[in-house]
């Protein structure tokens, strides 16, 4: 991302002044009042997670991790469904990556370096996919999907999460290559490469980590998303599905298990993507 | 167009599973029963060991499971061989998606099973639908710190619903907090409470008499109730969990549901029929049985594996690992665990009472059940929880009910009397 | 900047076009079309049932009511993370990660997560027991506690979705030339009167478009509820999914659908007409 010329991902402080010490402590209290917030759920799915079906009956409960244990989450791993749910979330989402790339970097390039009779039109459309419920529109995808033989597998769910992932994809394809400067690209028509050659080498290369931020999103919007996948799918669940169903009719402890492995990847994507965050939303929300 | 969709949607099911599950000689064995992840373990590692060849263990819930079963016929393509669910699921699917099993029911002859569980199994024909699998019910738990509350000269065995009534409003009073509990939640069985204890014993029918006057005698009565039942009963879809916590003292369930909580704490529980009303003690007998689906693909796979579920020895371990009962004629051992006895007794106790009204699950529903039992809950949730005046809910709610039979043309099954055509309300 | 037109551009937008048209336009119309045909026929038999359900008139209720508590809360929280963002040096990154920590969580592991919390004998409760001040495990998510639910819901909502919110803010602060507070404070502005006087006004690009996002997930908010009060707490695409995969009726199931779209739009539509962004005023 460095030389893109793309806002820098760390804020500029308001201001050279500093802080006096005791609105620094303040600052700091809530600070640690913030992050207490958001972790510690977090951790609490953990320990019920960990706990086994014992630990959910436990009163008054400890908040330390006192007897937990691998045994119920191996368990709950070890019940028919769950790992080929997890393989089909992964394909889903992988799939999704794909395709909403491939779809929303040309078409980002587009708007990024073309002026085009419909380029509104085509710029609203991909808008107004943003102001509905993109996932209630699997009800009557289904009857489709059964007509072309996509219904109850991985890649009919992936189609309908790229079109909830594709308009993030144009707009900021579109932001990133708006960032990379043009001229780049003429001088190396300039030095004989064709338009494909001058892309690919030049162009794409700067715009890789922004590419893989794009991908990245997609992902977890693919690996989020509960809604079209449950309805779409019947026994080739996806993840998010699987456990909706399932877990309705399954003791508390298992339900822990359940929610603590959709929360880890999460954690991961989003500590691999955190320095491209801002830029990518800073770009996409204009 | 709905039911095109249904119908699609299915086709695309069937397509699919095709394409996914099955190697040539796998035996797709394809149940609404034992679908909670635990139960269905079980069937997996114990029930089926022993089976030759490969079984396939395949759960749904009940409306997919009839809309998936048609349209394997209509798509001409079948990929189940095998089918388990409860005789009032089976049903709607005599004559189009089931084989006849006459020669099954010879092999089978020789277990004891009960002679009118056999006829049971004919679905009304004059050749043998289904095998009889397993039987289970629906019965009341206790904790013994409940017992003392108990009102005087009331025998648990024989309770009414005013004595339960009593006994949860002494324990409401006396512990401050209310701990008769029901399943209802989202995916609890409540509407099976209505359906078969509640109306049977309160008016004698379960459809017809819908909106009677003595429908809303016991509607007045379940307010009561609810006056001294755990406010937390509306998240509860298996009792077994909120009484192991002791949240709960007195619960209403399926068996099934209230096993792990008997099995982890025998001394801690005492089982016992459910009350009964006016009209009797209403009970609900769950029979469920396997039957072979025309052109099934692996016809003596599916054949092997009902011999196999039905002796005696897995019959038994079937009791004692989900807490359904035999059908055949099969001694539970004497060192059964602690929780299973206490299971079978009140199963027993409920069998042998007196004044029981034994009450049928819905027939003929097919993909409505879903919706049938959204009438009962929907009254419920309206006079119990809304406080909406009872006549009035009645009537509302007769209507729907009304539409519904009249869409699936089911007749009425006991205790409401037989009907010609579909069984509308009074 | 932009090159002359020619065939290019559209080779190059045409996949992205054809895909959304077939996955997204068409199905529009399907959905429309399947919330108006039942089995009596073409008409409003669908809507009827709809409106005629007793969860109807509760579901919107609540939708409406939790969209309005929960948006305007999570915008005052993410700028206020914001704020403190801006003024911390040391361990930024990582305050930043943390943060944004629920951005990936699905809405269904969130309310798992504070089932956890919520639940009788969970971790409230054994904190509230251990401060002495409830007598043993007490219910906070039944229907008859429907405040207790509302705001164990709303809490929920808050940690899982505010941080989508303080992304878009951090990222359009970044964006607010720093020249601006440098004069106001040489003026002698006050950090409150900077804040609303420079900052405010100049977000106003990112705040619309936080709020258009955010209200359109309010609206479609579902797994969180489920999770934690299962169907005592009726919304509107929780009945959706309730009618199409319970109950097996996809006609009503469609109709509720439609409305969901209708009351997003609307919604969409308010938001660009009250907070117009005027051309001068994007960062």
């Amino acid at each position: 991302m460095t030389a893109t010329g793309i806002t820098t991902p760390r804020p500029a402080p308001t201001s050279g002044i500093a802080v006096p010490s005791a609105r620094r402590f303040l600052l700091w209290t809530g600070i640690v009042v913030l992050l207490i917030w958001v972790l510690l759920p977090i951790y609490f799915v953990a320990l019920g997670a960990f706990g086994g079906r014992l630990g959910v009956f436990r009163w008054p409960k400890s908040i330390w991790p006192t007897d937990v244990s691998v045994a119920p989450m191996m368990q709950f791993l070890g019940i028919e469904g769950v790992f080929s749910a997890l393989i089909n979330s992964l394909i889903a989402a992988g799939l999704t990556v794909l395709f909403s790339v491939l779809l929303g970097a040309p078409a980002g390039y587009a708007l990024a370096r073309y002026a085009f009779r419909g380029q509104t039109a085509f710029r609203l459309m991909v808008l107004l996919t943003r102001a509905f419920p993109l996932a209630i529109l699997a009800l009557p995808l289904t009857v489709s999907f059964i007509r072309f033989g996509l219904y109850d597998t991985p890649f009919g769910v992936s189609l309908i999460h790229t079109v909830l992932a594709l308009p993030f994809a144009v707009l900021v394809t579109q932001s990133l290559f708006m960032g990379i400067p043009r001229e780049y690209e003429e001088a190396a028509w300039v030095f004989g490469c064709t338009r494909l050659q001058a892309f690919m080498k030049v162009v794409l290369p700067l715009a890789l980590p922004g590419l893989a931020a794009t991908a990245i999103f997609a992902f977890v919007i693919s690996w989020n998303e509960v809604f079209a996948a449950s309805i779409l799918t019947v026994r080739e669940r996806t993840l998010t599905a699987y456990l909706l169903k399932v877990l309705s009719e399954s003791p508390l402890h298992y339900r822990f298990a359940g929610g603590f492995i959709l929360i880890i990847p999460s954690v991961l994507f989003i500590f691999a993507v955190r320095r491209y965050l801002f830029a990518v939303w800073g770009i996409a929300s204009k | 167009m709905q039911s095109a969709t249904l119908r699609a949607v299915a086709v695309a099911a069937v397509v699919f599973g095709s394409l996914t599950a099955a190697k040539a000689q796998d035996t797709i064995f394809y149940s609404t029963q034992l679908r909670p992840i635990e139960e269905a373990t079980k069937v997996r590692e114990v029930l089926l060991k022993g089976v030759p060849g490969k079984v396939t263990y395949v759960v749904d819930e009940p409306p997919a499971f009839a809309v998936r079963l048609k349209a394997e016929t209509q798509a001409g393509k079948r990929t189940i061989s095998l089918v388990g669910a409860l005789h009032g699921e089976l049903q709607p699917h005599v004559p189009d998606d089931l084989q006849p099993i006459e020669d099954v029911a010879a092999k089978v002859s020789n277990l004891g099973i009960p002679a009118n569980l056999m006829q049971l199994g004919k679905l009304g024909t004059d050749k043998q639908q289904y095998i009889p699998w397993m039987q289970a019910t629906y019965i009341m738990v206790a904790n013994k710190q409940a017992l003392q509350y108990l009102p005087a000269g009331a025998d648990i065995n024989a309770l009414t619903y005013e004595q339960l009534q009593q006994w949860a409003k002494a324990i409401a009073d006396r512990t401050g907090q209310r701990r008769l509990g029901w399943p209802a939640g989202p995916t609890g069985l409540m509407a099976r409470f209505f359906q078969g204890y509640f109306y049977p014993s309160f008016t004698g029918g379960v459809v017809t008499p819908f909106k009677s006057a003595d429908a809303e005698a016991g509607w007045n009565m379940m307010k009561q109730l609810w006056t001294v039942s755990s406010p937390n009963s509306t998240s509860y879809n298996f009792m077994q969990e909120p009484l192991l916590g002791g949240e709960i003292w007195i619960a209403w369930d399926h068996v099934a549901r209230v096993k792990e909580a008997l099995e982890a704490q025998p001394d801690q529980f005492v089982t016992f029929p459910a009350p009964a009303g006016p009209k009797g003690r209403g009970y609900m007998p769950v029979i469920a049985g396997l039957a072979i689906p025309k052109d099934a693909p692996n016809h003596d796979g599916a054949v092997a594996v009902i011999q196999h579920l039905t002796k005696p020895e897995t019959q038994i371990k079937t009791a004692q690992e989900v807490g359904f009962f035999p059908v055949v004629k099969a001694e539970l051992p004497a060192d059964l665990s602690p929780g299973v006895k206490l299971l079978s007794s009140a199963v027993s106790a409920t069998q042998n009472a007196k004044d029981a009204v034994v009450s049928l699950l819905p027939v003929g529903l097919g993909a409505k059940g879903g919706e049938f039992n959204k009438v009962y809950m929907d009254t419920f949730q309206r006079i119990v929880q809304r406080n909406e005046p009872v006549k009035a809910v009645l009537e509302d709610q007769a209507k729907v009910l009304d539409t519904l039979m009249k869409q699936t043309g089911a007749p009425c099954w006991a205790p409401d009397k037989p009907s010609q055509g579909a069984c509308i309300v009074d | 900047m932009t090159s002359r037109a020619s065939w290019i551009p559209y080779a190059l937008i045409a996949p992205a076009v054809l895909f959304l048209a077939a996955f997204f336009i068409v199905p529009l119309v399907q959905t429309i079309w399947l919330s108006f045909s039942s089995e009596e026929g073409v008409g409003l038999a669908n809507y009827a049932r709809m409106a005629g359900d007793l969860n109807f008139s509760l579901a919107i209720r609540n939708t409406f009511l939790l969209t309005a508590i929960v948006v305007p809360l999570q915008v005052a929280l993410a700028l206020l993370m914001a704020v403190m963002l801006t003024k911390i040096e040391r361990g930024r990154d990582l305050v930043l990660w943390v943060l944004t920590i629920p951005l990936g969580i699905s809405d269904l592991a969130a309310g798992l997560a504070w089932l956890a919390i919520l639940q009788n004998t969970g971790y409230l409760n054994s904190a509230l027991y251990g401060l002495g001040l409830i007598p043993g495990p007490t219910g906070w998510l039944t229907q008859e506690t429907p405040v207790a639910l509302f705001i164990g819901i709303v809490l929920a909502e808050l940690w899982r979705a505010t941080a989508i919110v303080l992304v878009i803010v951090v990222a359009g602060i970044q964006l607010i030339p720093k020249e601006f507070a440098e004069a106001a404070e040489i003026f002698g502005a006050r950090p409150w009167t900077r804040f609303r006087k420079i900052t405010l006004p100049l977000l106003k690009p990112s705040l619309q478009s936080a709020l258009i996002l955010r209200t359109v997930l309010a609206f479609e908010v579902f797994a969180v509820v489920y999770a934690l009060g299962g169907t005592n707490f009726p919304v509107l695409a929780g009945e959706a999914y309730t009618w199409q995969n319970i109950n097996q009726n996809y006609g009503v199931a469609a109709a509720y659908a439609v409305l969901i779209m209708a009351i997003s739009l609307a919604a969409t539509a308010l938001y660009l007409s009250i907070l117009r962004v005027r051309p001068e005023q994007q960062p």
